[in-house]
């Protein structure tokens, strides 16, 4: 039963990459936002797992925590923002998407090679997924740099959060208590502060495409 | 070479023969069934092939010697896959002729072929699906490649009688690793059996058309070794896919006796996975031949990282 759930934990850890992938080869907003939300899910089903094989009582409350916003506010709020911004049409993306799939391995490679000595000082029992952790980041830095639209650099942004979340369950069975609230209740403000910000966009350029910000600079 | 490895590999064979006709009859009622559409006999392949191996086969007047031998050879090529994967029991004296390798060799091999016969005879879309079916083989193999390598990681040998033999016997264990890899599997079998997001088996619209288009030409006693040879490649490709993610129910070496047990168990895998397949086809639209690549790059990644998380996990 014990291996098992350490086997399950591994899965959950592959899953998280293999969704990481999907978002970064996804054209449509709204099928990001689901593997947005799916991503949160597993993320919360690898922390449960976790927390019931070490004991570790904490790491139920984050489990919760991320369950609340990853899973349920944030994808509300994501869905509401399309809507009222009216962006549900393909994500121009600035490489073609089999260029970023082939940068995506490589990352992966060197993800994982860079994770190995690392993990091994580490004495937790899932310690060989934080490559994964550490692969999953470094995807999501390159969604965010690949697209051209507010949205999805936001998606990625939050995505990369679930990253680092995952990595701190991985390596030390979660951060302290007080870090997670904080971060968090950082998340849910940035949200909110990133659906003004792109409004605000939207109103001084008739688009979403962040490149007009470069017209700020005066000529 | 002992009586009953000789027995178990005949028997394979003739399975692979007889059973292939009728999963395409299951996968295209199904597909019929889930499209609203009264279904054709599960038994129409049969006929099919009854009503083409009486019919005269007409050939083009200006087609070479190796327009009339490409079917035979890819019929050939089928049968020899079908033999040496292991669908019914794990010892089999055909395999050491040919391991994981070979066999996505042997597949190239027809490939070839039915791609040169198509182009003999000059017409256009021949050509055209000649070209089409290269573009696609040749991005779907390093994927079927790095599929099969990462099976071979897990049990350290190539040879699919062994994958397989290591697979169905060791403690049940979750691998990550082959999680990726099926994935990456399913979509080399769409690709590569010309099923719906890549090329719709249903059409004779000429613009869209791969496999259709190659053997266009064709008929007669050709055709249906053609169409036999789809239908056993369909076959093989469902075969190494259950084989290789579901190895339960396989007969051992020195225990011929199983195979009763096996051939109702591959059947049962066979009825499921081709309701699948016909699931899958209704659910997803016919793609662009030009994100084809991006389908089978996908593909080729999971594959890739399936591989990787092996060497991370160490599963």
């Amino acid at each position: 039963m014990h291996a098992y759930l350490i086997q399950s934990v591994n899965l959950f850890a592959a899953v998280l990459l293999l969704l990481s992938f999907a978002m970064l080869s996804q054209r449509r907003i709204l099928t990001l936002i689901h593997l947005f939300t799916l991503q949160g899910a597993t993320l919360v089903a690898a922390t449960v797992v976790v927390a019931y094989l070490t004991d570790q009582h904490h790491l139920y409350y984050s489990a919760a925590i991320t369950l609340v916003t990853k899973v349920i506010v944030i994808p509300t709020l994501l869905h509401r923002l399309i809507d009222k911004l009216n962006v549900k049409w393909d994500v121009e993306t600035l490489i073609n998407i089999p260029t970023t799939m082939l940068i995506g391995i490589l990352l992966v490679v060197f993800a994982f090679n860079l994770a190995l000595p690392i993990a091994k000082l580490s004495s937790s029992i899932v310690h060989s997924t934080l490559g994964i952790a550490l692969a999953c980041v470094l995807l999501s830095f390159m969604m965010m740099i690949t697209r051209a639209k507010a949205v999805p650099q936001v998606i990625g942004f939050l995505s990369m959060e679930n990253g680092l979340f995952f990595a701190a369950t991985a390596a030390t069975y979660g951060m302290p208590m007080v870090v997670e609230f904080g971060i968090a209740f950082d998340v849910l403000v940035g949200m909110f502060i990133l659906g003004v910000f792109m409004f605000q966009i939207r109103e001084q350029f008739d688009s979403l495409d962040i490149s007009h910000l470069e017209k700020l600079k005066e000529d | 070479m002992n009586w009953s490895g000789l027995f178990s590999q005949l028997l394979e064979i003739v399975v692979a023969l007889l059973l292939a006709p009728l999963l395409t009859g299951w996968v295209n009622q199904c597909r019929a069934w889930l499209q609203n559409k009264s279904a054709p006999s599960l038994l129409l392949p049969y006929r099919m092939l009854r009503k083409l191996f009486h019919k005269e086969s007409v050939v083009a007047e200006h087609a070479s010697q190796l327009f009339r031998v490409a079917p035979y050879i890819v019929f050939g090529c089928m049968v020899m896959a079908s033999a040496i994967i292991p669908t019914l029991s794990t010892d089999l004296p055909l395999s050491p002729a040919a391991d994981a390798i070979a066999l996505v060799g042997l597949f190239a091999f027809a490939r070839v072929f039915i791609s040169l016969a198509a182009m003999d005879i000059g017409t256009a879309f021949g050509s055209l699906g000649a070209r089409r079916e290269m573009l696609i083989g040749f991005l779907a193999e390093p994927a079927l490649l790095m599929v099969l390598f990462s099976a071979s990681l897990i049990t350290q040998s190539t040879s699919l009688t062994s994958i397989v033999g290591t697979l169905a016997h060791r403690e049940f264990a979750i691998y990550p690793s082959l999680a990726f890899a099926g994935i990456a599997f399913t979509m080399v079998s769409l690709a590569e059996n010309a099923r719906v997001p890549v090329d719709n088996p249903a059409t004779h619209l000429e613009l869209t058309m791969i496999h259709e288009a190659l053997i266009l030409e064709y008929s007669g006693r050709h055709l249906a070794l053609m169409e036999w040879a789809a239908s056993l490649k369909m076959f093989a490709y469902s075969c190494i896919g259950l084989t290789l993610f579901f190895p339960w129910g396989l007969a051992e070496v020195g225990s011929p006796g199983e195979m009763v047990v096996a051939l109702p168990v591959l059947v049962l895998k066979l009825t499921i996975g081709g309701a699948l397949l016909a699931l899958i086809e209704t659910a997803s639209a016919k793609m662009r031949i030009f994100r084809v690549p991006e389908f089978l790059a996908t593909a080729f990644m999971l594959a890739v990282i399936g591989m990787l998380v092996h060497f991370l996990l160490g599963a």
